[in-house]
């Protein structure tokens, strides 16, 4: 079975965000982009079905700035091809409803039986890419995935609900699917192989189409949380700090 | 009709989910800004007998067949969406969850309707309503109108209080037929898959250590074990910790996992993202230790430090044995 995964990059978290001042928007002079978490795991759990029932596994990612070396690693982790789509202003990032109208486009110069991708990604706003990208292909999907078993012409995949709870769902291939997680935790891969991958592989670029898009929400502008109610901050050394809080803890009644 | 605001009934094994009560507090806030009815949407299988705590909304709409009884994401998209392509409400209220983002995601996309995700307030405070959701792991809030004439949108906890959406009788109630076959449906339920027992409950200890991404490795699990111990609590964590496999899924605290109320909580390298809020918020104690200081976990936590988390656990561990 073919698989295409979706990669699409994000702000890295741990960096901190800043709202630009004259257009009220996400500062992204500076901001350092990731891959989405949620995407890698698509492409661990592509990567297993690969390895169980052989096929192929195809990787498609919008140039949104430094996105080689992700595409590499994919080659070194065991995808077969690896595709970025080049095209005006995504460095200045793009709408989930346009990516998924890109992705739509550049997923027809391939074969594939399955589309996964990460279920969300930390900085959606208008829907998820995967669940859009269905509906423009008219295809079934089915988010939250944390497992996924190739059957006779299709997958029976695992849904997961609060609380622990899951659910088998059975669909029939062309399907699109949602991953919050991979049965593993995604491979790792050493650096060498990665070079490796950097001599010999070939990252394919394609050029993004004019893509139609309707329904994106407006977006007026975005603020940081109010420091409303705050924590209290212990401050010191880790020693006080240990201190301090054992003294609160007791002071509450939680510890003798 | 249009001009309405519409909440999607959210179901989860024949109740209603408590996300449901949230929106339909958001939704009566709404309708009565706009001058609009709110209706309760009720997908499903012997409906009439959900909308018993439905009485908030002005009116239910009940869709009945055998084949909406689990959530079937295929099918009840197709029903969801010829219901509203027709109904053309205002507005339209999904759970931000597995169930309601698959069918939000799907409709809005369908209809080309305007969606926003993870919405946690709306105002009216000019000619359209105004969304306010929660992104970039709730470190930055986003703003914006809902156009007419309809949108979608997805509605999370934290914003609206579930008993205000909470009634103990049900409205009247409309019943509509079921407006498309199933029969080319290429997706089917098949059963359920309980949660694994035998492990401790967290939603039931009354002392919780949890770790978050900046525990680093799956030995300093064993940090957060010892600390645990001596407060005679039990390790819990956030996402990217279970999902590593460090801890098993019984752990879980939040969204997908398990809403947690304990005397302490006690939050190690977790930055709070809304998914994992949901389900500790509500704690009575919350202490939370994270070097970033920007982390969105300090606008819910009563006390906090920003020192390391790897030396603060055996730090700790060491002045709770002293004593």
């Amino acid at each position: 079975m073919d698989i295409a995964v979706l990669v699409k990059f994000v702000p890295d978290l741990v960096e901190e965000l800043e709202i630009d001042e004259d257009t009220g928007m996400l500062d992204r002079a500076f901001l350092r982009l990731m891959p989405n978490e949620l995407d890698e795991h698509a492409l661990e759990q592509a990567l297993l079905l690969k390895e169980r029932h052989g096929g192929t596994v195809t990787v498609f990612t919008l140039d949104t700035g430094d996105v080689d070396e992700t595409l590499f690693t994919a080659i070194a982790k065991g995808a077969d091809r690896v595709f970025k789509i080049v095209g005006e202003g995504f460095d200045e990032g793009a709408s989930n409803h346009r990516q998924a109208a890109v992705f739509q486009e550049a997923l027809q110069g391939t074969s594939w039986d399955l589309i996964l991708a990460g279920t969300q990604a930390v900085d959606d706003l208008d829907g998820f890419v995967g669940a859009l990208l269905a509906q423009r292909l008219e295809l079934p999907y089915i988010g939250y995935l944390t497992k996924v078993v190739l059957q006779d012409g299709g997958a029976l995949v695992q849904k997961e609900y609060p609380g622990g709870l899951n659910a088998d769902i059975e669909v029939a291939c062309p399907a699109v699917l949602g991953i919050q997680a991979a049965e593993q935790p995604p491979r790792y891969v050493v650096t060498s192989k990665v070079m490796e991958a950097m001599k010999s592989a070939t990252i394919e670029e394609i050029e993004a189409p004019e893509v139609e898009i309707a329904g994106e929400i407006p977006l007026a502008g975005m603020s940081l949380p109010e420091a409303g109610a705050q924590a209290e901050m212990i401050e010191g050394d880790v020693a006080d700090v240990a201190e301090s809080l054992v003294k609160l803890l007791r002071e509450r009644g939680v510890v003798a | 009709m249009a001009g309405d605001v519409w909440v999607v009934v959210e179901t989860l094994r024949g109740e209603v989910s408590e996300i449901t009560y949230t929106m339909l507090a958001a939704g009566r806030q709404l309708a009565d800004g706009l001058g609009a009815k709110l209706t309760a949407l009720v997908l499903g299988n012997e409906t009439e007998a959900l909308a018993g705590t439905l009485g908030v909304a002005d009116q239910a709409i009940c869709i009945d067949h055998a084949e909406l009884a689990e959530f079937n994401p295929e099918v009840h998209l197709r029903v969801l969406g010829a219901v509203l392509e027709e109904q053309k409400p205002r507005l339209v209220l999904l759970g931000h969850t597995a169930i309601g983002t698959d069918l939000a995601c799907g409709v809005a996309q369908r209809l080309s309707w305007p969606l926003a995700v993870g919405c946690r307030s709306f105002t009216e405070d000019s000619d359209e309503p105004q969304y306010s959701a929660l992104t970039c792991g709730g470190k930055l809030i986003a703003t914006g109108p809902l156009p007419g004439p309809s949108c979608v949108v997805t509605v999370m906890p934290g914003g609206y209080k579930p008993e205000d959406g909470m009634a103990d009788k049900a409205p009247p109630i409309e019943a509509l037929a079921v407006p498309g076959g199933f029969e080319a449906a290429r997706t089917r339920f098949k059963a359920y898959i309980e949660p694994p027992a035998g492990d401790v409950d967290i939603s039931k200890e009354p002392i919780l250590v949890s770790v978050g991404r900046g525990v680093q490795t799956q030995d300093n699990i064993a940090l957060a074990e010892e600390l645990a111990k001596v407060l005679g609590g039990v390790v819990c964590g956030s996402r990217p910790v279970v999902d590593q496999g460090w801890l098993p899924t019984t752990r879980l605290v939040g969204k997908s996992g398990k809403q947690v109320k304990p005397k302490l909580y006690l939050a190690l390298g977790i930055s709070g993202a809304p998914e994992h809020a949901e389900g500790m918020r509500d704690a009575e104690l919350i202490v939370a230790v994270n070097q970033d200081e920007t982390a969105p976990i300090y606008g819910f936590a009563q006390y906090g430090a920003t020192v390391n988390v790897l030396e603060l656990m055996p730090a700790l561990t060491e002045v709770l044995r002293k004593n």
